[in-house]
């Protein structure tokens, strides 16, 4: 238990110092993503919400969108964190070396969820400032509750799927259609809960904390199933 | 059922070469069943029962429907039993990886062909091709997440890779599905009511309706039957071809060296 721990928070920290040399997540994929922020708002444009409604569809719009644009970049982190793995055999030599799979699944889950974290706080930032956004304070509990919970839980099943495609014919087309259908879940309870928490679609904040409790079952059954899994999934 | 795995390890072709075909005599009573079945589903769904009350002609179409959706999701819970079988079984028998595929492509077909022929159900009965409602939803997921299984078979390495790949892949199936399911539900109940009209949820059927219903059911479950036995030897002569290639180029390899 100890040494996997600490096989995991090794993974963690190689994966980040990967990522702090190479800096791909910061100059490729949050520019990606920002773009994608402000392409939705192309898509939509500022149409009154209903007549007379001071807020635009944008505004209504924004958890949903900043949860897309989450997910999308979630696609991209997931295939880089991989790709650094199969170059060189780099996975095969961890396997080779004996290295647990169960670290390996949470060391990477770990690394990716802090980065997806922080990617998903600058998107929703953006979103924010870009599609003028007043921010609600009282919710924040419920926002970073929301943050944390969905991220982790994207970041497992970004692991879990990618181990699978890493290193497979095709696995950048692959790892969309096995994951976009997963990852529906979060994208619906964490698009509720942070509407709630910003009070964008006219809901209570009590109301946003059911929605947590989908991301959460949905983060805890992944967190589980990837521990499972994850050996058996890439161990060949 | 639980005999098919058996009886494809025994049937791989590489016995004699004038093995004609997957067929058996079991088989071909399977399949001429099946026939009969469709004939007479089509006898009733199209002759003898009566168009309903509120979607006229419309209920016909049901026919095909119901008994393809019962199939596809047969199909898919054959395909998780058996993974789970293939995974946790002492001693991995490959008869069950193919059952799983099998079951998995029968059940991807007629999902498509469940989702197409509802999607026209839907647009004579309800006046919409598409419907948000939680069933519906989940059922494209679920459409598109074995896709994505039956992709991943074609990955590609040793048939056991692609077994253990695909049972693996099948078992995390089983835990997203409810979980889409559930959410998509919550989604729908806790956003906003279904704004299109829809059929009472206790429809009083027409005895003759029920019956020919039924004989779909049937008919289908037949044919599935039927496809999955052959895919799944069809499946076993592949695995045994690749087998057999891998042999003649080793022998062949073997041989310059002398």
């Amino acid at each position: 238990m100890r040494a996997t721990l600490r096989t995991a928070w090794l993974m963690a920290r190689k994966d980040l110092r990967v990522e702090w040399r190479s800096r791909v997540a910061l100059n490729q994929i949050l520019p990606f993503a920002a773009i994608t922020m402000v392409l939705f708002a192309f898509a939509v444009d500022r149409l009154p919400a209903a007549p007379g409604d001071v807020d635009t569809v944008l505004v209504q719009l924004a958890p949903g969108l900043a949860s897309l644009g989450t997910v999308f970049s979630l696609l991209l982190l997931v295939q880089r964190t991989f790709a650094v793995e199969s170059e060189d055999g780099a996975l095969d030599a961890l396997r080779a070396a004996g290295v647990d799979a169960t670290a390996v699944f949470w060391g990477k889950t770990l690394a990716m969820w802090i980065q997806l974290a922080i990617l998903s706080a600058l998107l929703l930032g953006t979103a924010v400032v870009i599609y003028g956004i007043e921010v609600r304070w009282s919710g924040v509990a419920l926002l970073v509750t929301t943050w944390l919970t969905a991220t982790f839980g994207l970041a497992a099943v970004g692991t879990l799927y990618g181990g699978l495609a890493a290193g497979a014919r095709g696995r950048e087309t692959l790892l969309p259609l096995l994951m976009l259908p997963v990852v529906a879940p979060v994208l619906i309870g964490a698009t509720r809960a942070v509407e709630a928490a910003l009070g964008t679609g006219g809901t209570a904040i009590a109301d946003g904390w059911p929605w947590v409790g989908v991301v959460a079952v949905f983060a805890v059954a992944f967190g589980a199933g990837g521990t499972l899994a994850f050996g058996p999934l890439i161990d060949e | 059922m639980a005999s098919l795995p058996a009886t494809s390890t025994t049937t791989t072709p590489t016995g004699p070469p004038t093995t004609t075909g997957t067929s058996t005599k079991a088989t071909r009573l399977l399949g001429a069943a099946a026939i009969v079945g469709i004939v007479w589903l089509a006898a009733f769904g199209l002759g003898f029962s009566p168009a309903d009350v509120n979607q006229r002609e419309s209920v016909r179409i049901l026919y095909v429907h119901v008994p393809s959706a019962w199939l596809a999701y047969l199909a898919f819970f054959v395909t998780a039993v058996a993974s789970g079988i293939y995974l946790f079984s002492k001693k991995h028998s490959l008869g069950w990886d193919r059952l799983a595929g099998a079951s998995a492509e029968v059940g991807v077909l007629f999902m498509g062909i469940t989702l197409v022929v509802g999607a026209l159900w839907g647009r004579l009965t309800w006046g919409v091709f598409w419907e948000w409602d939680a069933r519906l939803t989940s059922t494209a997921f679920m459409f598109v997440t074995y896709i994505g299984y039956l992709t991943v078979r074609r990955l590609g390495g040793s048939h056991e890779q692609r077994a253990r790949r695909s049972a693996v892949l099948a078992l995390l199936a089983v835990l997203e599905i409810p979980l889409v399911h559930w959410s998509v539900k919550l989604w729908r109940s806790l956003h906003q009511d279904a704004t299109v009209l829809r059929p009472d949820g206790d429809v009083k059927m027409n005895g003759l309706m029920l019956f020919t219903l039924f004989v779909g059911v049937i008919a289908f479950t037949l044919m599935y039957m039927w496809l999955v036995i052959h895919r799944q030897r069809t499946m076993a002569a592949e695995d045994a071809l690749d087998d057999a290639g891998l042999d003649l180029a080793i022998a062949d390899r073997k041989a310059e060296h002398q």
